[in-house]
C-alpha cells in the first residue's frame, strides 16, 4: 500500500483544512491558554503559540542599558528651545495613564495594558514647534531603530513618552527606561529605548517602514490587517 | 618438513566470520540527508531566535534572523528535489512509500512495547521510519506554504495570513517534538548512525534490525 504518499497528501489536506479552521481554533485556544496562563506558576504557557503576553523584538545585536544616571532624551530639530531631559526631569512632568490593548502587526495582542508617562504634545509645546514643521522623528539608543509620526498624530492625547508599563518601571527588554507609546497604532510605532525626538518638515519612514510596513500604522486600517482598533 | 597452515594442531574454536559491511546508502543519499539536516537545523535555530523571548533577547538582529529563516526554509526541499536525479534515492523513496504486511507487525510490536528485534520485522526501512519520512515531508510542505503566505503578504487576504501564522506556529512546535524523537532514535542506535555517516552498516546489525532487507 502506498501509505507514504497518502500520509503526505493527508498532511497537505490537514494543512488546508487548518487554514480554513484557524480563526475559530485560534479564538478557542487563546481563551483556553489565556485562562491557563493565569493559573500557571511555571510560565511555560507563555512559550506556547498564542500563549499570551509580549514578545521580544530587537533589530540590533545588543542594546546598551541606561538608567537614571546615564539616560538622556533630546528634543531638537525645528523647535525654538532644543532641550535635553534626564529621567528625573521626565518624571517631574505631568504624567498621563492610559489602559488600552497592545496590538502587534505580527498578530499577537495583549489586552488592557497600562502605560504611563508624559504626553508627547507636552514636550513639543515646551520646546516650541516652529512654523513649517510637519512631522516628528524618533531615534533610539539601540543605534538602529527609528520611527516617525506626522505632527498631527504626534499631538494626540494618547501618544506618550512612556516611563511606566503595567504599573511598573519599563524594564530593559520592554524598551526601558523610556519608550514611545502610540496607542492607536501597531506596536512597531511605539519605539523602544527612545533617545531622540526631532521635529522635521516631512515624515521620514522608520526602520520597519523602509522594509515594507505602513507609515500610517492605524490598528485595523493598515498593513492589510483588520484587527479590532485599540482605541 | 613443509608446514601447512594450521599444522600446530586442530582446535575446536572456529574463527568468527568478520562482520563484513553492507552498503546501505549511496553518497548522493547521504548528501541529501546531510544538507536537509543542516537546513532544518538552521530553520529550527533561527525559529528559536525569533520565537523564544530569552533567545530573541540574546541574539536580536531581527531582520537578519528573519531573512536567514526565510531562505533556509525555502531551500529546505531543494536537496530532496535534486536527489530525485539519483536512482538509489528514488528506489529508497519507493521503499519508504510502500507499507508491507510486516510493517503492521512492527507497529503492533511497538504498541505492545515489545523490544525483541525478532518481533519487529522490517525491510530496509522499518514502519516507524516510513511514517516519519512521510509525516515530515508533508509537514515541511505545509510549513513552506504557510511560510510563503506570511512572507509575501500580498499573496492572499489578511485572514489567510493570520491563519497561516497560527498554523505555522503550532506545526513548528509539533515538528520540534518529532525532530527530537528522530534525533533520540539516532542517538540510541550507533549502527544506524554509521549507515548514514559512512554509507555502510554491519551485516549483523542489518540482519537484526532490518531482517527483511535484502541488500543487493
Amino acid at each position: 500500500m502506498p501509505v507514504g504518499r497518502r500520509l503526505v497528501l493527508s498532511m497537505l489536506g490537514l494543512g488546508a483544512a487548518g487554514l480554513v479552521a484557524a480563526p475559530s481554533l485560534q479564538r478557542g485556544l487563546e481563551a483556553f491558554l489565556g485562562s491557563a496562563a493565569d493559573r500557571d506558576p511555571t510560565g511555560l504557557t507563555g512559550l506556547l503559540p498564542n500563549g499570551g503576553g509580549f514578545r521580544y523584538y530587537s533589530v540590533t545585536a545588543s542594546v546598551p542599558r541606561k538608567d537614571a544616571d546615564t539616560y538622556r532624551l533630546t528634543v531638537d530639530g525645528l523647535v525654538d528651545r532644543p532641550t535635553t531631559y534626564t529621567l528625573d526631569a521626565l518624571r517631574a512632568l505631568p504624567q498621563t495613564r492610559t489602559v488600552r490593548d497592545v496590538q502587534c502587526v505580527t498578530g499577537w495582542r495583549v489586552p488592557h495594558t497600562p502605560f504611563e508617562g508624559v504626553r508627547l504634545s507636552h514636550l513639543l509645546d515646551a520646546a516650541g514647534v516652529r512654523p513649517g514643521a510637519g512631522a516628528v522623528r524618533f531615534t533610539c539608543f539601540d543605534g538602529a531603530y527609528s520611527e516617525s509620526l506626522t505632527l498631527e498624530q504626534a499631538r494626540r492625547a494618547d501618544v506618550l513618552v512612556a516611563l511606566r508599563m503595567r504599573d511598573e518601571g519599563i524594564g530593559h527588554a520592554h524598551g526601558g527606561p523610556v519608550r514611545l507609546y502610540v496607542a492607536p497604532m501597531y506596536f512597531y510605532k511605539s519605539a523602544k529605548w527612545l533617545s531622540g525626538i526631532s521635529v522635521t518638515s516631512e515624515v521620514r519612514p522608520g526602520y520597519w517602514e523602509e522594509r515594507g510596513y505602513d507609515v500610517d500604522a492605524w490598528v485595523g486600517r493598515s498593513n492589510g490587517r483588520d484587527d479590532t482598533p485599540t482605541v | 618438513m613443509t608446514s601447512t597452515p594450521g599444522s600446530a594442531g586442530p582446535t575446536a574454536v572456529t574463527t568468527p566470520r568478520p562482520s563484513e559491511p553492507v552498503r546501505r546508502f549511496s553518497p548522493a543519499e547521504r548528501w541529501v540527508h546531510r544538507t536537509t539536516g543542516a537546513l532544518m537545523l538552521v530553520c529550527v535555530v533561527t525559529a528559536g531566535c525569533l520565537y523564544v523571548p530569552q533567545l530573541a533577547e540574546l541574539v536580536g538582529r531581527r531582520y537578519l534572523v528573519v531573512t536567514v529563516h526565510e531562505w533556509s526554509g525555502l531551500l529546505l526541499p531543494v536537496p530532496v528535489l535534486l536527489g530525485l536525479g539519483s536512482r538509489a534515492f528514488r528506489a529508497d523513496l519507493r521503499r519508504l512509500n510502500r507499507f508491507l504486511p510486516y510493517d503492521k507487525e512492527w507497529l503492533r510490536a511497538v504498541l505492545r512495547r515489545d523490544p525483541r528485534p525478532a518481533s519487529r520485522p522490517a525491510g530496509k526501512f522499518n514502519a516507524g521510519q516510513k511514517l516519519y519520512a512521510a509525516w515530515i515531508a508533508g509537514a515541511v510542505l505545509v510549513m513552506l506554504g504557510t511560510g510563503l503566505l506570511m512572507w509575501f503578504t500580498g499573496l492572499a487576504p489578511v485572514v489567510w495570513r493570520t491563519s497561516a501564522t497560527f498554523l505555522h506556529d503550532w506545526l513548528a512546535l509539533s515538528i520540534g517534538i518529532v525532530l527530537i524523537g528522530h534525533l533520540t532514535m539516532a542517538y540510541g542506535d550507533p549502527g544506524a548512525r554509521r549507515g548514514m555517516r559512512t554509507g555502510s552498516v554491519d551485516r549483523a546489525w542489518a540482519e537484526r534490525e532490518h531482517s527483511r532487507w535484502k541488500p543487493e
